[in-house]
């Protein structure tokens, strides 16, 4: 008799761990939408790779790009994924002023970024390499287009999320936001990883 | 049972928050640092390569650049988006797999099937390309 209570209660413990998984879903759904928007981004790249050196008879990558301005921005980005990284570690901590002085690191260099994406795009329109010019520049303009597009939205996340957390606190809700957060911008960054690569630096070496 | 009841809440408790922190990830100061140095090494190496201009032959260039972007992407995917195959059961790597394999047959599939395209199309000169509409 006595041996068998013991057996039922043993069994509710196997079934709680089961439902663990069914409770912190969110991370797993996000990192499938991460998931479709890596593949947004593939369709992009392979666009640029089927008619990236359809130039039309204008200018190439190694006429336009000017890699140190690349290569300042790329600087920015992978800044703001390690500031990120602190303010991650920080709410860790529940150090809400820390995070919150983290996030707006973050999003100043993810600022800075965009700032200079537009600066380019604006030389690039200026010197007559626009969208519209060539094949090449069609397919470069949207993949690197649709990255900043990204980011901006990923910016404006965050501030959302910094007004949050200085009204609410770190709250259960919140700590779930910015782990979310937090893979939009590393994913982000990765995906800045195949542009600078694959575009800039190959497309410079013709 | 009384007795016993609480005693599996916090048994539960305690390894939800445990599961939270370790699965979910968000590493730990030394990860993250790690992370960053390597990816600083790995982004500044091909820079050096195409703007030193290292190397006379395009394709080991290209090929470095590829090898780099690749190794950074996995560095980034374990430090900075702490991937493991545990996460989450095992199914993020499985979604990641996934998406892997989709995004190589999207790549290889279009610059396959663009290629034998272009190869069977008419010669055009860049004077010709101008007066395109």
């Amino acid at each position: 008799m006595s041996q068998t209570t013991f057996d039922t209660s043993e069994q509710p413990q196997f079934f709680l761990e089961e439902d663990h998984h069914v409770e912190s879903s969110t991370n797993l759904g996000f990192w499938l939408y991460l998931m479709s928007d890596c593949l947004i981004f593939a369709v992009l790249f392979a666009t640029y790779a089927v008619v990236g050196r359809n130039y039309a008879a204008g200018p190439s990558p190694a006429d336009l790009f000017e890699l140190p301005l690349v290569a300042v921005n790329t600087a920015m980005l992978l800044l703001s994924s390690i500031t990120y990284g602190f303010a991650m570690l920080q709410m860790e901590r529940n150090a809400k002023a820390e995070t919150l002085f983290w996030l707006g690191i973050t999003g100043v260099f993810g600022a800075i970024f965009i700032g200079l994406e537009l600066y380019e795009f604006i030389n690039l329109i200026h010197e007559g390499a626009g969208p519209t010019r060539s094949a090449f520049l069609s397919a470069f303009f949207t993949l690197v287009g649709t990255h900043g597009l990204h980011v901006t939205f990923g910016i404006i996340w965050l501030i959302t999320l910094m007004v949050q957390v200085s009204m609410h606190g770190l709250v259960e809700a919140n700590r779930r936001r910015l782990m979310c957060l937090s893979m939009f911008w590393h994913f982000l960054d990765v995906v800045w990883i195949g542009v600078f690569s694959f575009v800039y630096l190959i497309g410079v070496v013709g | 049972m009384t007795v016993q009841a609480p005693v599996h809440e916090d048994a539960h408790q305690a390894h939800h928050g445990h599961s939270n922190g370790h699965e979910a990830g968000h590493g730990s100061l030394k990860s993250y640092l790690t992370g960053f140095v390597l990816s600083i090494i790995l982004t500044a190496i091909p820079f050096w390569l195409v703007m030193g201009e290292v190397f006379d032959s395009k394709v080991v260039t290209v090929s470095l650049i590829m090898v780099l972007g690749a190794v950074q992407i996995v560095v980034h995917m374990i430090y900075f988006l702490h991937m493991n195959t545990r996460s989450e059961g095992g199914w993020t790597i499985m979604a990641l797999i996934f998406t892997l394999v989709i995004v190589f047959i999207a790549l290889s599939g279009s610059l396959w099937v663009m290629h034998h395209l272009n190869a069977n199309m008419m010669p055009m000169s860049p004077d010709m390309m101008k007066n395109m509409p």
